[in-house]
């Protein structure tokens, strides 16, 4: 493992497969009385958002807590930041502080690499989001997912996703999320789709490992997983697409579509979801649809990314595992 | 005044001569001229150019002198072997009126490292909606010639059209940043396989050409001539190439960084590479290299952009857009036109110094060396191979991307008529 993670593209296979199985392992801690190891007690850890938003932020406080780190919340909104102080100095001023790690979200795109790349501070660095670049804990927990549903919680340790079919739909362009499942699913094996009108595909889109298509309809029935993305309303003036409605129409999810694709398909959406515009109730609400799984998933994936930065490695998850064996 | 004595340069690149220069004149040129009184600067194996002139600075003053002043901007310009610069008008305030433009041509003669000519805005604030009083900059002691918007774009095609016409009058010309700005809302770099990577917002190519298409053609059909600042694209060249078989009065410019750099080296998130307009790809570089090459693009100009440290080390998408360039441009263009072949010394003393003075209308500037002429010259030692260690720039600004990056080539004297503003590689 590298020291940073700051992007999907950066871990090997056995990178993302040894966080996969190492999150199978804190998955057993969620099925304890006392979710909580002694992992990373004494270690301090930033959660720097600089950007709204209260899903990933709980996911990442969660695991950290269930780590035992001490955990220092920092929104940028009525921080120093808003009265004009720079990334640099923020992170200098937590760096002094003697954290260990830094979760970062973060508007712009590259900002966490430039956290750990300019030599600002020592302390590991996660990317919890940047901009439209990379949001590798969320690839990380629907790999985890997919892996669960498709192959198997115990049939899935040490396994990657070879040869399975995953489709993504929606606003590729503006979509961290896109990007980083497109690396690691590749990474891992998996034939990624992509499905979009033209607008919302970027213009280099077509040297990403995966496959384009314009057409939602012939891509759902060859297709093992189905990931449905936000389409940002505030898109809607800025003509990617006419109307909602004609969105909805081509490139949403109905209940008919779903019925299209194979019967062992899962339906995935990292949240939140527009309910009726690129997903209908019916869908979202059906046991093919593994929205509310993702986030737990994603506490226990994104504990095994913080104990393996900081935690060390093997001991921990043989610690783990034999407690569950006794 | 005093005399020199420019002993066994190759003047141009070729033959080795001797230059005599005698208070602000050339007084001679030919082999074994006596030094008598004067001072002798050796020059065997070194290079001699008339001096540089760049058709492109950012000075700075007045307005933001934290990155730059006249002062400073002058003296990297005598660094880097320019005697002459055009300083661009956005400054703050703008220069728009007879009266700014005359601030900075009066600093530039009071500091006296080089010419500096003012360059007019085409419209009020650059703000693109009403013209600048173009006519009164011209009238000005500053005697403006050049009007350019840069930093912004005149989109509006009518405003465009009617700066085109109105600077007619006066043998003006003017030079358009092309930016179409709907097309380049929220771009931070050049669009394509990078920027889709790395999630930075897309800068498209056609943003640039389609502007310069337009302009082209509105400048063929108000007979009028424009000049087309910082090219980047390779389709960029395809039309100016197209405009000029096609009789059309344009000219054009390529940064030294434009003919070196790409979009690959975004991938660093390093904002000392952010610059507007964007690096591009491989293909683009080679496409400018050529055109620069067979005269396409007329001249090489440095958009030397300072600023300060703050405004770069800190994250992509905060940091300013703009490099610094007036002290490496020689040693950038020896690397990629003339050590690969490209162009002659003549070549670069066209591109660098004829054609921009022509241009840009600078008086007693970009004229052949000999007798007679002024001596506005730099010499260069084509043999020198260094590291770029920004610390020792004149510049009061350090975003330089070639920091570490061995160049070669190195000014080693700048003559402003007569006076040496830059004597054995030392500030004078």
């Amino acid at each position: 493992m590298k020291r940073h993670l700051i992007s999907a593209a950066d871990l090997t296979r056995d990178d993302a497969v040894l966080i996969l199985d190492t999150a199978e392992e804190m998955a057993r801690v969620a099925d304890r009385p006392i979710k909580k190891l002694p992992t990373l007690r004494g270690r301090t850890v930033v959660n720097l958002f600089f950007e709204d938003s209260t899903r990933t932020r709980i996911s990442f406080e969660a695991a950290e807590k269930r780590l035992s780190a001490d955990v220092i919340n920092f929104a940028a909104k009525g921080s120093s930041v808003s009265k004009g102080e720079s990334l640099k100095d923020t992170a200098q001023t937590l760096e002094a502080m003697g954290v260990d790690a830094v979760v970062i979200r973060h508007g712009a795109s590259g900002a966490p690499y430039r956290l750990a790349t300019s030599g600002w501070i020592d302390a590991a660095v996660i990317n919890a989001g940047d901009g439209t670049h990379q949001h590798p804990t969320q690839a990380l927990l629907d790999a985890f997912t997919m892996r669960r549903r498709l192959v198997g919680r115990e049939a899935g340790l040490g396994q990657d996703l070879s040869g399975r079919r995953i489709t993504i739909v929606g606003d590729i362009l503006h979509s961290r999320v896109a990007r980083s499942n497109v690396d690691l699913l590749h990474t891992l094996g998996a034939e990624v789709t992509l499905v979009a009108p033209p607008t919302l595909l970027p213009v280099g889109v077509g040297h990403w490992p995966c496959e384009v298509s314009y057409d939602l309809d012939s891509t759902l029935p060859k297709s093992d997983a189905v990931m449905m993305l936000r389409v940002q309303r505030e898109r809607m003036n800025a003509a990617f697409f006419p109307t909602e409605r004609e969105y909805s129409r081509r490139y949403g999810l109905d209940g008919d579509r779903m019925a299209r694709m194979p019967e062992h398909a899962i339906v995935m959406h990292p949240g939140p979801m527009v309910r009726g515009m690129e997903i209908t109730a019916e869908v979202a609400d059906s046991d093919r649809c593994t929205a509310v799984e993702q986030v737990a998933n994603g506490v226990h994936t994104r504990m095994a990314v913080l104990y393996l930065l900081l935690g060390g490695n093997e001991p921990a998850v043989t610690h783990a595992r034999t407690e569950e064996t006794k | 005044m005093s005399k020199i004595l420019i002993r066994g340069a190759k003047v141009l690149g070729g033959e080795a001569r001797d230059v005599l220069v005698d208070g602000e004149t050339i007084a001679e040129v030919g082999t074994g001229i006596a030094a008598g009184d004067a001072t002798v600067v050796e020059a065997e194996g070194r290079i001699l150019l008339p001096g540089l002139v760049d058709l492109h600075t950012h000075l700075r003053e007045p307005g933001r002198e934290d990155s730059e002043t006249v002062l400073t901007g002058t003296r990297a310009a005598a660094s880097g072997g320019y005697t002459a610069v055009f300083a661009m008008a956005n400054t703050f305030p703008v220069a728009d009126t007879a009266g700014v433009v005359e601030q900075v041509w009066r600093l530039g003669r009071e500091h006296g490292y080089c010419d500096v000519q003012p360059i007019g805005a085409v419209t009020v604030g650059l703000e693109g909606r009403k013209l600048a009083e173009l006519g009164a900059m011209h009238d000005s002691a500053a005697a403006v010639t050049v009007f350019s918007d840069d930093g912004k774009c005149v989109d509006d095609a009518v405003i465009m059209r009617r700066a085109l016409e109105y600077v007619k009058a006066f043998g003006g010309v003017v030079a358009q940043h092309a930016q179409e700005p709907r097309l380049t809302e929220g771009a931070q770099m050049n669009e394509g396989v990078v920027s889709a990577e790395l999630g930075l917002g897309g800068w498209p190519a056609v943003a640039e050409e389609s502007i310069i298409a337009r302009d082209v053609l509105l400048a063929e059909h108000v007979g009028s001539r424009v000049h087309i600042c910082h090219l980047s694209t390779a389709g960029s060249v395809a039309i100016v190439r197209w405009a000029k078989s096609r009789g059309i009065d344009v000219t054009a410019e390529v940064t030294p960084h434009h003919l070196l750099l790409t979009d690959e080296l975004v991938r660093t998130y390093d904002p000392v590479y952010k610059v507007n307009p964007p690096l591009r790809t491989e293909r683009d570089v080679m496409a400018l290299r050529e055109a620069l090459a067979d005269g396409t693009i007329d001249i090489v100009a440095t958009d030397h952009a300072p600023h300060p440290h703050e405004d770069k080390d800190c994250e992509w998408a905060a940091a300013a857009m703009g490099m610094v360039g007036l002290e490496t441009a020689l040693s950038v263009v020896q690397h990629t036109m003339v050590d690969t072949g490209l162009l002659t010394w003549e070549g670069v003393a066209d591109r660098m110094s004829f054609k921009p003075a022509r241009i840009g209308r600078a008086e007693g500037h970009g004229r052949p060396v000999s007798a007679g002429e002024p001596a506005n010259l730099t010499l260069l030692d084509p043999a020198y191979r260094g590291t770029v260690d920004p610390a020792g720039f004149a510049s009061r600004s350090r975003n330089t991307p070639y920091e570490g990056r061995e160049l070669p080539g190195r000014v080693t004297h700048t003559f402003l008529r007569g006076r040496a503003t830059l004597m054995d590689g030392k500030l004078a």
